[in-house]
C-alpha cells in the first residue's frame, strides 16, 4: 500500500504515469491466478515430467526414458490402444446422441415457449441436482439383471430369463452418459437459439425460404456457437469419465480412465499413468482440433469462438 | 395451419418425452428408498422409512456428508470470493494480455478431472509429499469452480451500467463504500447463484476426491464405495432422495430470492 | 487561440492531455472557466470533449497535465475527493434505491444527521419539481424525470463545478427544450459553475455563456455563442456550427482593412482583413446563408448591401414556412451557393424580382446573389 498516495492525493505528474491502473486490475485476479497455476499449471508439468521416468518395485525413479511412451507400440501395449480409441468413440457416440437428443428439446423452449421459459430451464435442471453418482446408478437400477426392465417384462409374461445385454456393456455406458450430460448440452444450444433476432427469421420467410429451409440456412447455423461449446462441454469430459464405465460399463465397458486409475492404484506404475494421462490429453486435444478444422476456420469466426 | 399444428405437437410430444427420460431414472430413487427390500429390484414389497431411520445411525454416512459439507461451503464461498475479484478485474480494467489470462483460468474446465486429479495426486505426493486431506480435495475443487464463479459474476457485471459505480465515486464514496454500497447489491444474485453452483459443484465431485482425499471419505467417495454392497445401497437412495429434496427447495428459493431481488426495495445499504 | 484571461478562475486546465495507446483523445487542452459560468464543450462524437469532462470529475486520468479547481490542484485525486458532481449521460440512477435514497446517496457520506438529509432531499424534489415522487421506485418514472432525479442528486451535494454529460441527449424533442430552460434557470439561481457536454450545437448555443468546439482531440475556439457563430476562427468552427458557404481563393488586395479575395476568374468579392492577412495568401470566404440576398434581377446601384455580387443558376428552391431555400450554381466544380430567405411579406406584397415568399424557383432560371462586406468573414486556407 502506497501511503503516499493515500494521504496526499494530490500528487504531481510523475505519480501519474509511475501506477499505470490496469495494475490495481491485475492485484485483483493474482490469487485466482495463483490457484491457477498451483494446482493446474505446476501439475500438469509435473505429470509430463513423471511420464518419462521409470518406476522401479516401489519407488519412482528420476531415470529419464521413453519407455513409458514405448510400450503403446508393442504388443503388450494392445490394450490401452484399444481403450484409448475406444474411449474416444464411445465419447463421440454418447456426445452426438446427446445433442441430436437436446437439440429438438433446447428449440422447443427457444421458439415454442412463450411464457414460463425459466419454469422450463428449471424443470430441465433439477433432475441435475441429484447426485451423479446416484444419477449413473439409476441406469444399473433400470438395466439390471434384477433390474425395472427385466423384472417388469417378466411380471407381464414377455421374458422368462432377464435379459442380460441390457448392462455391462459399450451401450449402456452410451445411454447413461447421454442422460447424465443432458443439462450441459441443452442449456448452451437453448441459449444461442434464444438470442437469435426473431426479425432474421421473419426476413427469411418474407426472401422465400420455407420452414425447413429457413432452419437450415438461418436458425442452425447462428446457433452453431452453443451447438459446438455443447458438444465440446460432453465430449471432452467423458473421455476420461471413469464412474460410469466403472458402474455400467462391465468388463467390455471400460474406458482408458480405468485404466489410469489401475495404474495409480494396483499397477503401482505412476510414470506409465502419467504417461497414458498425457496420450489421452493429446488425444482429446488432437479430436478437438481435427473436429474445429472440419467446421472450418470461416463458420467459426461467424460464431466467434 | 394443419402442418404447422402437426409440426408443434411433434416437437411438443418430444419434450415431454425428452423429460420423461431426464425425469424417469431420476425418480427411480426415492420410489425405491420407501421399499421395504434390501434389493432395488422390482415388485415393491411394500412401504417403510425404515432406511431414513437407519440414516440417523450410520456413522461412516454422516461423517462424510459432513466432510462434504465442510468442503463445499469452504470451496463455494472461497471460489465466490476469489471470483468476485476476478470478475471485477475483467470487467473494469483494461488489463494487458486480457484474452489470454481469461483462457487460461477457464482451462480447468475443459481438462478431464482425471488428469487433474492424477496429476494434483503425484505433485503432491512425490514433488512436495504433503499429506492428502480434505484440504487438498478443497484446493481442487476451488481449481475448477473459481472459472464458474467467475463466468456468473462476469456476466452479472457486465450487465449493468459501469457510471452507476462512477456516479458513487462521484457523489463521495470512496473505492470501498461505493463497492458496498453500490456493487454488491447489484451482483448479488449473482454471488448467490456462483455460491450454489460452487457448492454442488463441490458436494458431487467424485474424481478428484478419490484421488486427493486421503483417509477421510467426503461423501460422493461414500457413495461410490456403497454401491458395492447392496445392502448399503438403500441406505444411499435415502440420503440421494433427501439431497434430492434440500436441491429442489434450495433452486426454488434461489429463484425467488433473485425475483424479490429485482423488484423489491431494499433500503439496508444506505 | 487567444482567450480573455480570467482573473479567479473556478477551472484551470493546463495543457490536459489523455492518450490510449498511440491514440490521442484529448490534446493539451489549456483554457479557464470562470465561477459561475454555463461552459459548453461542443463536438461531434469521438472529438474528447466528453474524455475531457471525465478527467476533470476523476473518472479517467489525465496522462499529462494538471487541473485546477478553484485554484487547488487536482491531480489523481479519485472523484470523491474533488468539489464536482457529474449527471451522468445514463443518469445513472441506482436501481436498487428508491428516488429519495437516490438524492440522499451523496448527502450520507457527510456527517449530517437524518432530519438534516431528509429537509435537503425534499428541498431537491422540490427544486426539480418532483414533490412526493420520493418514495418510488426509478422503474416507476419517465426518462424526463430520471433526468431530473440524476440532476437533483448532483446538486444536492453543493458542487463547486456541475458536470453534465449530454444530459438531455435521451429525450425527445419537445421534453428537450423545455429541459433546456429548466437548466439555464437553475444555473442562474444556484450560480454553480456548469460543464455542459453535447454534439447538439442549438443546445450549446442557447444555453452556454462560453462554448469551446473541440474535434480530433483538440480545441479549435472558446467564444460566446455569438462570436462562435458571427467569428468563426477556422473553417470546421465555421462549419460545424449552423450552416456556412465557402468560396476558397487567393487575396488579390487589401485596401483600409477590406481585402479583395479572387475567387474565380475575375470574380472578386470583399470582406474585412484582419492583420495577419497579406496579398497574395490563399484564403476562405465564409458566409452565412442567412446574410445573403437573392434577387431574380440584376441589383442597380453600388448600395453596401450589394457590395458583394455573383451571378448565379437557381439549381432548386424550397419553401418551409418561414423562410425559403435557394441553391444556386455560380461555376461549375464548385459547391452551390446556399441562400436563406426570410418569408416576412406575404406573396401579394413581396417586391418584384424578390424571390422571398415565393414557392417556387424556376430551375435555371438566372439569379443574382448579393451581401454587404461585414456578413463575410476571411479564414485562413
Amino acid at each position: 500500500m502506497n501511503t503516499q498516495t493515500a494521504t496526499n492525493p494530490a500528487v504531481g505528474d510523475a505519480a501519474l504515469s509511475a501506477r499505470p491502473e490496469w495494475l490495481d486490475g491485475l492485484w485483483l485476479i493474482v490469487p485466482t491466478l495463483l490457484i491457477v497455476i498451483g494446482m493446474m499449471v505446476v501439475p500438469l508439468v509435473g505429470i509430463v515430467v513423471v511420464s518419462f521416468w521409470t518406476q522401479t518395485g516401489f519407488n519412482i525413479e528420476a531415470t529419464w526414458t521413453l519407455d513409458n511412451y514405448r510400450v503403446l507400440f508393442t504388443p503388450e501395449g494392445a490394450l490401452y490402444r484399444i481403450l484409448i480409441v475406444k474411449s474416444l468413440w464411445m465419447s463421440l457416440t454418447a456426445t452426438i446422441a446427446v445433442v441430436l437428443l437436446a437439440y429438438p428439446m433446447a428449440y422447443f423452449m427457444a421458439f415454442r415457449i412463450e411464457r414460463a421459459k425459466l419454469i422450463w430451464i428449471i424443470l430441465l435442471t433439477v433432475p441435475f441436482w441429484t447426485s451423479y453418482l446416484l444419477r449413473i446408478f439409476a441406469w444399473k437400477v433400470i438395466l439390471g439383471f434384477n433390474g425395472v426392465i427385466n423384472s417388469g417384462l417378466k411380471a407381464v409374461g414377455l421374458i422368462d430369463k432377464p435379459l442380460e445385454f441390457l448392462l455391462y456393456n459399450p451401450t449402456s455406458v452410451t445411454i447413461t452418459l447421454a442422460h447424465a450430460w443432458a443439462a450441459y448440452a441443452v442449456l448452451p444450444i437453448y441459449v444461442s437459439l434464444e438470442k437469435i433476432d426473431r426479425s432474421y427469421l421473419e426476413a427469411a420467410t418474407d426472401l422465400g425460404d420455407s420452414k425447413w429451409k429457413r432452419f437450415w440456412r438461418i436458425t442452425f447455423p447462428l446457433s452453431l456457437p452453443g451447438t459446438i461449446a455443447a458438444i465440446l462441454l460432453v465430449f471432452i469430459p467423458t473421455v476420461g469419465d471413469y464412474i460410469t464405465p466403472t458402474l455400467v460399463g462391465g468388463t467390455s465397458g471400460i474406458m482408458i480412465g480405468n485404466s489410469i486409475v489401475t495404474q495409480f492404484g494396483k499397477a503401482n506404475n505412476a510414470p506409465l499413468g502419467a504417461a497414458l494421462s498425457c496420450i489421452m490429453m493429446l488425444a482429446i486435444t488432437l479430436a478437438v482440433c481435427a473436429f474445429l478444422a472440419a467446421i472450418g476456420r470461416k463458420r467459426l469466426k461467424a460464431a466467434d469462438l | 395451419m394443419e402442418t404447422i399444428r402437426k409440426h408443434l405437437n411433434l416437437l411438443s410430444l418430444f419434450a415431454v418425452l425428452y423429460l420423461a427420460f431426464l425425469y424417469v431414472p431420476v425418480l427411480l430413487l426415492p420410489l425405491f428408498s420407501f421399499n421395504d427390500n434390501i434389493y432395488v429390484t422390482l415388485p415393491f414389497k411394500g412401504f417403510t422409512l425404515k432406511w431414513y431411520s437407519n440414516l440417523l445411525a450410520n456413522s461412516g454416512l454422516q461423517s462424510a456428508l459432513w466432510a462434504s459439507v465442510k468442503v463445499g461451503v469452504g470451496v463455494a464461498v472461497f471460489s465466490t470470493f476469489l471470483g468476485l475479484l476476478a470478475a471485477r478485474a475483467m470487467t473494469r480494467y483494461r488489463l494487458p494480455f486480457r484474452r489470454s489470462l481469461y483462457a487460461l483460468i477457464m482451462l480447468p474446465l475443459v481438462i478431464p478431472y482425471m488428469v487433474i486429479g492424477v496429476s494434483t495426486l503425484v505433485i503432491l505426493r512425490r514433488g512436495f509429499d504433503m499429506d492428502l486431506s480434505l484440504w487438498t480435495v478443497g484446493a481442487s475443487h476451488v481449481l475448477i469452480t473459481v472459472p464458474l464463479s467467475m463466468l456468473v459474476l462476469m456476466a452479472r457485471m457486465e450487465g449493468f451500467d459501469r457510471s452507476l459505480e462512477e456516479a458513487s465515486r462521484d457523489l463521495g464514496d470512496t473505492a470501498w463504500r461505493s463497492f458496498r454500497r453500490v456493487t454488491l447489491p447489484l451482483v448479488m444474485p449473482g454471488i448467490v447463484s456462483s455460491l450454489l453452483l460452487c457448492f454442488i459443484t463441490s458436494f458431487d465431485e467424485y474424481l478428484l476426491a478419490f484421488f486427493l482425499a486421503g483417509s477421510e471419505a467426503t461423501l460422493p467417495i461414500f457413495i461410490f464405495s456403497s454401491l458395492r454392497f447392496p445392502s448399503k445401497i438403500p441406505d444411499v437412495l435415502a440420503l440421494g432422495s433427501l439431497i434430492l429434496m434440500v436441491s429442489i427447495v434450495l433452486v426454488v428459493f434461489a429463484e425467488w430470492l433473485r425475483r424479490r431481488g429485482v423488484s423489491g426495495s431494499d433500503s439496508s445499504v444506505i | 487561440m487567444t482567450q480573455p484571461t480570467i482573473p479567479r478562475p473556478m477551472i484551470s486546465l493546463q495543457s490536459v492531455s489523455k492518450r490510449f495507446g498511440s491514440f490521442v483523445a484529448v490534446d493539451a487542452a489549456t483554457f479557464d472557466i470562470a465561477p459561475g459560468e454555463f461552459f459548453s464543450l461542443l463536438g461531434p462524437s469521438g472529438c474528447g470533449k466528453t474524455t475531457l469532462l471525465r478527467m476533470i470529475g476523476g473518472f479517467e486520468r489525465q496522462s499529462e497535465g494538471d487541473i485546477l479547481i478553484d485554484g487547488e490542484s487536482m491531480g489523481i485525486r479519485p472523484p470523491n475527493q474533488r468539489p464536482t458532481n457529474m449527471v451522468f449521460q445514463s443518469y445513472a440512477i441506482f436501481p436498487h434505491l428508491d428516488i429519495a435514497e437516490n438524492i440522499a446517496y451523496g448527502l450520507v457520506n457527510r456527517d449530517l444527521d437524518k432530519a438534516t438529509i431528509a429537509k435537503k432531499v425534499a428541498q431537491a424534489l422540490e427544486m426539480v419539481r418532483l414533490e412526493g415522487l420520493g418514495n418510488r421506485r426509478t422503474n416507476q418514472i419517465s426518462g424526463g424525470q430520471r433526468q431530473r432525479v440524476a440532476l437533483a442528486r448532483a446538486i444536492v451535494c453543493e458542487p463547486k463545478v456541475l458536470l453534465l454529460d449530454e444530459p438531455l441527449g435521451a429525450l425527445d424533442k419537445k421534453l428537450r427544450e423545455e429541459m433546456q430552460i429548466e437548466l439555464r434557470q437553475l444555473q442562474k439561481s444556484l450560480g454553480i459553475t456548469f460543464i455542459f457536454v453535447t454534439h447538439d450545437q442549438e443546445e450549446a448555443l442557447s444555453l452556454s455563456d462560453r462554448i469551446a468546439v473541440m474535434a480530433r482531440g483538440k480545441v479549435l475556439q472558446i467564444d460566446t455563442a455569438t462570436s462562435l457563430y458571427e467569428r468563426p476562427n477556422c473553417r470546421e468552427v465555421a462549419g460545424f456550427i449552423g450552416n456556412m458557404n465557402f468560396f476558397e481563393g487567393r487575396i488579390a488586395s487589401i485596401a483600409n482593412g477590406v481585402a479583395a479575395v479572387e475567387i474565380g476568374p475575375g470574380q472578386h468579392v470583399r470582406v474585412s482583413a484582419g492583420s495577419g492577412s497579406a496579398p497574395g495568401q490563399a484564403a476562405i470566404v465564409a458566409v452565412r446563408p442567412e446574410k445573403i440576398d437573392a434577387g431574380a434581377t440584376q441589383p442597380q446601384g453600388n448600395g453596401a448591401a450589394t457590395a458583394n455580387v455573383i451571378k448565379a443558376r437557381a439549381l432548386a428552391g424550397s419553401y418551409l414556412g418561414d423562410r425559403s431555400l435557394v441553391l444556386a450554381e455560380w461555376r461549375e466544380g464548385t459547391a452551390p451557393i446556399s441562400v436563406s430567405l426570410q418569408n416576412r411579406k406575404t406573396l401579394a406584397t413581396a417586391s418584384p424580382g424578390s424571390i422571398a415568399g415565393t414557392d417556387s424557383v424556376a430551375t435555371g432560371a438566372p439569379i443574382w446573389i448579393t451581401w454587404p462586406i461585414e456578413a463575410g468573414v476571411l479564414l485562413n486556407s
